[in-house]
């Protein structure tokens, strides 16, 4: 082990910014349901933190950067045996010490299902969305990480580009998102009944956690106090601004208002689309990458009015077909002179092959995710005593007082 | 004894406020409400989806008043409220058979 301390102290650093996201997250989504259901949707997100950290160190690491298998992990590192003095294969060049990289990986461990929590507002119960969550970190996203990030894994062998989790976690979640909904159904009035949001103040401080501790997700897969970090952090910012952008002119001409909802959402597309492309485009691709990406996410947020599913605070409207979008042009955008060990896309003389790879894990990704999800909540549903969803009675009065015996918002008692 | 009852713009509620203590009025009550007449609702949009929302919020105003004073007390109170747009409100006036002061136990006039 070589360790460098510039390194090591971004990388820790990074890992502290990607664990704000999920708080970040819960404010963001705590804000867009009705203030009945508030702490329901904080709690979901805060559990992630507990639940998701325990099978991480226990299971979720080994899983998914153990062994040298294309497919899955193996169980080298169960119970954080040797994670401390071994490197996961394949990361042996790291500077940075093991247990650096593998603190940082859990914090993308947890916000990914915490993703998932805007598609299933104001109605799941909460022991079974603990079920949920937990099934899903080990079942679903450790084998996806190995195979994308691990550089055993299968897509990552074959060419297939990630920076920091456009198949892995927004795809991953997004798909995860629509399978879910699916099996849990539609929330009671939906969409007859006006939802709004409850307070976009708490969502605007959440889009602000979680676009500062988005550097930490993309500069910080850098691995390293670098230029890549430089440039992965220019881009996430560039598309950032340039989706809350696309998005607010297409809401414009549309005939409406630019809202502060769609700002914020805007942002969080850019931030998404960009996430697969961070450390592998330069120049000012990201302000493509964002502004396409805010425009076809505000596009797409109108869908489920046409299918019918309820993806209540729209995760597969902006996680999926964001993170698709990133993944997809980046293969045009990948631009080998920014990162060495990246590729060259179709606007850089690369031709077609990467594009091809990205397709392939996007597919993938999408397949395995959709099925393995669907399956657990179809089991879920059949084997836990109440089921997934909360009684009528309950969906009415609201989760907070209903799954955790308290309110939001007191202030009418002195 | 009249009850006069104003549903007012919330805004406006200062200046009936004031121009009702001009008057000499001792006590007002003062309830956040909501309703709709010919102003109808707003519509708001969230990511694209629109929402009528049938109900505006007002403020209405009750003032205890003797039968002598509860013309004086209605007219002050239009004239505070009105803008002369849609959704100024309205006020009206009912007949009140009994007034009790809870402290003393006055009745009537007296309570006022």
């Amino acid at each position: 082990m070589k360790i460098d301390s510039g390194d090591t102290a971004w990388v820790l650093v990074a890992a502290a910014l990607v664990l704000f996201m999920t708080p970040g997250l819960a404010f963001f989504y705590g804000g867009m349901v009705r203030s009945k259901n508030v702490l329901g949707m904080l709690m979901q997100n805060f559990f992630a933190l507990g639940i998701v950290s325990v099978l991480w160190a226990v299971v979720g690491y080994s899983l998914a950067f153990g062994g040298t298998g294309g497919w899955i992990g193996n169980l080298d590192f169960v119970g954080l045996r040797d994670a401390a003095t071994t490197y996961a294969p394949g990361f042996s060049g790291l500077t940075v010490p093991p247990l650096a990289f593998m603190s940082y990986q859990m914090m993308f461990a947890i916000i990914t299902p915490a993703l998932i929590t805007g598609a299933i507002a104001d109605r799941m119960r909460f022991s079974a969305w603990v079920w949920f969550i937990g099934l899903w970190a080990v079942l679903v996203y450790s084998p996806v990480a190995h195979w994308v990030f691990s550089p055993s894994g299968w897509l990552f062998k074959r060419g297939a580009l990630d920076f920091a989790g456009g198949t892995v976690v927004h795809i991953n979640a997004g798909v995860a998102a629509l399978a879910i909904v699916l099996v849990l159904g539609k929330r009671r009035g939906w969409p007859k009944h006006p939802m709004p949001p409850h307070s976009l103040p708490l969502t605007l401080i959440g889009t602000g956690i979680l676009w500062f501790g988005w550097f930490g997700f993309n500069a910080g897969s850098a691995l390293g106090a670098n230029g890549l970090a430089a440039q992965a952090l220019l881009n996430t910012h560039l598309a950032a601004a340039a989706g809350m952008i696309g998005w607010l002119v297409l809401e414009k001409l549309r005939g409406g208002h630019a809202t502060t909802l769609g700002a914020a959402s805007g942002a969080v597309a850019g931030l998404v689309a960009i996430t697969p492309c961070a450390g592998f485009v330069g120049g000012l691709a990201p302000l493509a990458i964002g502004v396409v990406a805010g425009g076809l996410c505000f596009l797409a947020v109108s869908m489920k009015f046409r299918f019918g599913y309820d993806d209540s605070l729209d995760v597969i409207g902006v996680h999926l077909v964001g993170g698709i979008l990133g993944s997809l042009l980046l293969g045009f955008f990948a631009d080998q002179s920014v990162n060495a060990a990246g590729r060259d896309g179709v606007f850089f003389g690369g031709g077609w092959e990467l594009m091809g790879e990205q397709l392939l894990a996007v597919g993938v990704t999408l397949v395995f995710s959709f099925a393995v999800t669907w399956l657990i909540c179809v089991v879920l549903k059949a084997v836990l005593p109440g089921g997934l969803r909360v009684t009528e009675d309950d969906e009415e009065v609201g989760l907070d007082l209903t799954q955790h015996s308290e309110v939001g918002y007191a202030m009418d008692r002195s | 004894m009249k009850l006069v009852t104003g549903i007012i713009k919330p805004f406006r509620l200062d200046d009936v406020k004031e121009a009702l203590k001009t008057l000499g009025v001792q006590g007002m009550t003062v309830s956040d409400v909501q309703g709709f007449g010919r102003q109808r609702g707003h519509t708001e949009v969230y990511r694209g989806a629109e929402y009528e929302v049938d109900f505006v919020p007002k403020v209405r105003v009750e003032v205890l008043a003797d039968d002598s004073d509860a013309d004086a007390v209605a007219q002050t109170i239009i004239d505070a409220a009105r803008t002369g747009k849609i959704g100024d409100g309205k006020v009206w006036m009912t007949t009140v058979d009994a007034v009790v002061r809870v402290r003393t136990g006055e009745a009537g006039s007296d309570a006022l």
